[in-house]
């Protein structure tokens, strides 16, 4: 994983250009779905900007109180167990919607934090405590505390996997 | 003074990062809204049926592509088991849907690597086939499946 600047950049407004061209293809064919389609994405944003808000938060805060030497010793190589269990912790305890978070990753990833933390975070996503009781209610209590403990348990395997495959960009 | 400094860079590094990120976030809401409204919701049982690890496989890749709120997952995967499809696929379908993320990809890509990003969501597909193998047998053997 490449130690970039959180870069959307060009890229970023060319991704954009390229979802709107879709939009502009898919009118074309298909204008009712199309216009569904955009009413579905203005209500999921008005969800999602809380969320955004909340990003927006952390991104300041990790810019004000983390140096990099702090990331280092939580979330770095040397943060041992520390990093794993934070890692999990704080992907269960995160909402809304995942690419939010990539940003948040990428910016403790500047500031040291390891490739495979990053990967547990995001696999530990998995486990989403407030749907919980309705998993329950439609798998049943057994089957979710199985998968909840197998999702924990290799949301660490895919870190280290992770960390195997790209180890000379730690 | 110097404080006031260190908050004023802080502020303006944190808009120039969400400046960044906006329209890629933008784009992904679009794009998720389309590819939702597009393809159709139900899928088929008759895919299913052909065996454990062929009906995970096709759980996951199902997940994979799908995007949306986790909760339409269980609605779907609920769908799904009622209309007989094994508890094995389900759950590959329920894995995926939040580890894999296709049509987050290029976002993925674009903040965090494009070899992280493919690595992680292949990974996270294979995982996610063990852990339906896994889930369903240790529920078996403990008798609660």
């Amino acid at each position: 994983m490449p130690r970039q600047q959180i870069h959307s950049g060009t890229g970023g407004w060319l991704f954009l250009a390229v979802v709107l061209t879709g939009y502009g293809i898919s009118f074309l064919l298909n204008p009712e779905s199309t216009t569904e389609a955009f009413t579905f994405f203005r209500r999921v944003m008005r969800q999602v900007l809380p969320v955004l808000g909340l990003v927006f938060l952390l991104l300041f805060f990790a810019n004000l109180l983390l140096a990099p030497a702090k990331v280092n010793k939580y979330l770095g190589r040397e943060s041992g167990l520390k990093g794993w269990l934070a890692s999990v912790v704080a992907g269960i305890f995160s909402m809304g919607p995942v690419y939010a978070w990539y940003a948040v990753m990428a910016e403790l990833q500047q500031k040291g934090m390891r490739t495979a933390l990053i990967a547990t975070f995001l696999y530990s996503r998995a486990v989403k405590l407030p749907l919980l009781p309705l998993m329950i209610y439609y798998f049943g209590l057994s089957y979710t505390l199985i998968l909840c403990l197998y999702l924990v348990v290799f949301s660490v395997i895919s870190g280290i996997l992770i960390e195997r495959l790209l180890p000379q960009k730690i | 003074m110097q404080t006031e400094n260190h908050l004023k860079q802080c502020l303006l590094k944190t808009i120039r990062t969400f400046i960044d990120i906006l329209p890629i976030i933008i784009g992904m809401l679009l794009a998720t809204s389309l590819v939702i409204t597009l393809f159709p919701e139900e899928i088929s049982t008759g895919l299913f049926g052909k065996g454990d690890i062929p009906d995970a496989m096709l759980g996951a890749t199902i997940g994979s592509i799908a995007a949306g709120h986790p909760l339409a997952s269980y609605l779907l995967g609920g769908e799904l088991l009622s209309g007989g499809v094994s508890l094995i696929a389900v759950t590959a379908l329920l894995v995926t849907w939040v580890t894999v993320g296709i049509v987050q990809l290029p976002a993925e890509a674009l903040m965090l690597g494009t070899r992280f990003a493919v690595y992680r969501n292949i990974i996270s597909f294979g995982i996610a086939i063990i852990i339906a193998l896994l889930t369903v047998y240790t529920l078996q053997l403990l008798g609660a499946a």
